[in-house]
């Protein structure tokens, strides 16, 4: 008998819990521009996502999915894509989509239950926001694939959850970036929960990086909540997919930090002590200590900073909350390129009924 | 005696059925510590343990193709779709074995199983959370398709399914999950899978639904009552196979259906009834079959929803324009 494979997976952290950096961090890490960048847009992340809270707890928005913890793991992936790149996200990645140019009132249209959010401002290429587990995986490897087709320098990037890891979709997307050696970074935001189900239950492997392994993907996990690691992790895979190098699986371990979505109670299955210790090693805190260290942001910058985010988002909420409903007859004009005979009858049935009750 | 909810008879008759026999299991996504996003299976776990109350992984395949393994090993799950909308990655497990496991292997083999999801919209529920898929699953032979509109028939029925030889999808209308609540005798009675119930009785018009849509059915008799108009009321219940016995009884008295479903209206259930109504009450019926339904398009986002839903004012205006025929 011998020895026909072996595998490992590396972990890479350059900013630890206390704000420390490691000697081995990138060169980026020196240049303050670039940290200053991360920080004030995950800090701006992090108001826009306690407001949207503050709005679905008011009864001015639907069912909400915070994005409370993953700020590092959400805005390094924007910044480290180029525009022309794909993003197919799953539902919670707002600070990706910012980056791309998504506006937060099409974020709180789409939870606020009208479909013209998913109609947005950012990259049109990119796919909205994706409620069934896990498909827009094999999306994104999809678009991988029309990319390659086509040489173009292009890569596609999906987000999916530790819980979609389990998710048939996600093997095949995998198989299929490997089998086909696609422009693909499947990054994987492994926040300990999926919903009430902990990562423990959703497999036996010790990494969900290496799920990778077996479609033939480079594979690495990275401390989720390290934005230097994180950016130094994507820009690395993503520059490597694009120049033919092959896909990756990126886990990004961090922590989910609020309830699984406003209509979930986590008190019922998670205990408040493993929480407390998260909150511990949490993204802004380590950063924001780390521009602390340098002197180049302290108390001062920060509050001046959240009085300017908090009015930007302001401006948001005001325009999603001023965004008046849509014609009814909206429901059918966006069925097909040209309305069937079928369907034009039915909308004209709902333009006759709304004639005759509200008219 | 304590008065529950649809929900809570849900849970009720899985926890009755449980105790009753040990092959009974329930598998899903967060179904047991957290009791399912709805809490139909509140307390189970603790009652049960997690031999047989089971979380599985986020994997909707897994789910529907471990329960057809179990079934067909004589062990009866009860597996859950956590919502309506995720049920489509099932259907690979449920159309090509659960429902033909006995018919290819000639009877060696079958599939006692239960696969539950709240199905409907109405709740102001995200993308994918509010989808009327019965008609879908009623076209596969070898399925039973269940849709309870109350806490008594939500007991009875399950028990019924569950119970049931061969695999049975029990839909649960997620809008009327708390609506009311009555007494509910823990008595293990089962329920008839291949009946439907006259909740109202009334000459002039058949109205025939099911599901949450009961309650604005059931609304729009009230409101025809003080025009002096008799709507009869049938809640369906077995999407498959329907009780036409009783809609001819009752057709054949009115001489007008008048059918509600949220579902869209092609391909829905409701056309099958008309056609039933064509083919064998054509000389009973004095105006033609009227259908209220969902429109042909995704239900819309929150914003707009209960503009697609059926509502009482189009139900009543569609027996005016059935009561307009004499
Ligand atoms: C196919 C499918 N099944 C079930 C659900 C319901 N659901 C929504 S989020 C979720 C858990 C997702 O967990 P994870 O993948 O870890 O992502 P997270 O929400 O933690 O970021 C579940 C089960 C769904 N949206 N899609
Ligand atoms: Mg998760």
């Amino acid at each position: 008998m011998h020895t026909v494979a072996r595998f490992h997976i590396d972990y890479v952290r350059y900013l630890d819990e206390d704000g420390q950096l490691a000697a081995d961090a990138p060169a980026f890490a020196a240049d303050n521009a670039v940290l200053l960048d991360l920080y004030r847009r995950m800090n701006f992340l992090r108001c826009f996502d306690s407001k949207a809270v503050a709005l679905q707890r008011t009864g001015k928005l639907g069912t909400y999915a915070s994005c409370l913890g993953h700020e590092a793991a959400h805005v390094a992936i924007g910044l480290a894509m180029r525009q022309e790149d794909v993003f197919c996200p799953m539902y919670r990645e707002y600070g990706t989509q910012f980056v791309r140019g998504v506006k937060p009132r099409e974020v709180l249209m789409y939870w606020g239950g009208d479909e013209r959010g998913n109609d947005f401002s950012g990259p049109r290429h990119d796919l909205p926001w994706c409620v069934p587990i896990a498909t827009q995986c094999l999306h994104a490897a999809g678009a991988a694939l029309a990319f390659k087709l086509r040489h173009e320098p292009r890569v596609a990037v999906s987000v999916v959850g530790d819980g979609g890891t389990s998710k048939t979709d996600f093997y095949a997307a995998v198989n299929s970036a490997g089998a086909f050696r696609l422009p693909y970074v499947g990054v994987i935001v492994n926040n300990q929960w999926a919903i009430s189900v902990p990562r423990s239950a959703q497999t036996g492997a010790e990494t969900l990086a290496q799920k990778g392994i077996a479609g033939g993907l480079h594979c690495i996990q990275v401390d989720g909540n390290d934005p230097i690691a994180m950016l130094a992790v994507m820009r690395d895979t993503i520059e490597r997919a694009r120049t033919g190098g092959g896909g990756t699986v990126v886990e990004a371990v961090t922590y989910r930090l609020s309830d699984h979505t406003t209509a979930d109670d986590a008190r019922r299955y998670r205990p408040e002590e493993e929480v407390k210790q998260a909150w511990a090693r949490e993204p802004l805190k380590r950063l924001r200590a780390l521009l602390e260290a340098r002197g180049i942001w302290d108390q001062a910058r920060e509050d001046a900073f959240k009085l300017e985010a908090n009015a930007e988002v302001d401006v948001e909420v005001n325009a999603y909350l001023e965004t008046r409903t849509q014609p009814v007859t909206s429901m059918f004009d966006f069925m097909f390129a040209e309305l069937p005979h079928d369907l034009r009858e039915q909308r004209e049935e709902v333009v006759r009924w709304e004639a005759g009750h509200h008219g | 005696m304590a008065e529950i909810t649809l929900i809570e008879a849900v849970t009720q008759a899985m926890a009755y059925e449980m105790r009753r026999d040990p092959s009974v299991i329930v598998l899903g996504e967060d179904v047991g510590v957290n009791g399912g996003v709805f809490r139909a299976t509140a307390g189970l776990h603790a009652q049960f343990g997690s031999e047989r109350v089971l979380d599985t992984p986020l994997d909707e395949t897994t789910i529907a193709g471990l329960a057809v393994g179990m079934a067909f090993q004589g062990m009866k799950p009860i597996a859950e779709s956590q919502f309506d909308g995720f049920i489509y990655p099932m259907m690979d497990h449920i159309i090509c074995h659960a429902a033909r496991m006995r018919s290819r292997t000639r009877g060696r083999l079958h599939c006692p199983m239960v696969l539950r999801a709240p199905c409907g919209g109405g709740i102001r529920a995200p993308e994918h959370h509010s989808e009327a898929p019965e008609a879908l699953f009623a076209h596969i032979p070898g399925l039973r398709v269940v849709i309870p509109s109350s806490p008594a028939r939500a007991y009875g029925l399950l028990l019924a399914a569950i119970r049931d030889p061969d695999p049975v999808i029990f839909f649960e209308p997620k809008r009327i999950y708390r609506q009311y609540k009555e007494e509910v005798p823990d008595d293990g009675e089962a329920l008839p899978l291949d009946v439907c119930f006259v909740l109202r009785d009334g000459h002039d018009v058949t109205l025939v639904t099911w599901g949450a849509h009961v309650k604005e059915t059931l609304e729009a008799a009230e409101q025809l009552a003080e025009r002096g108009v008799s709507a009869e009321v049938i809640d369906l219940a077995t999407i498959k196979p329907i009780d036409f016995d009783t809609i001819r009884e009752s057709v054949k008295k009115t001489g007008r259906c008048v059918i509600v479903h949220e579902a869209a209206r092609t391909a829905g259930i409701g056309a099958e009834i008309a056609a039933q109504l064509a083919e064998k009450s054509m000389f009973d019926l004095v105006a033609p079959v009227e259908r209220v339904t969902g429109y042909d398009v995704p239900i819309p986002l929150f914003r707009l929803e209960m503009k697609y839903l059926p509502s009482v004012e189009r139900i009543i205006a569609a027996v005016d324009r059935t009561l307009a025929y004499r």
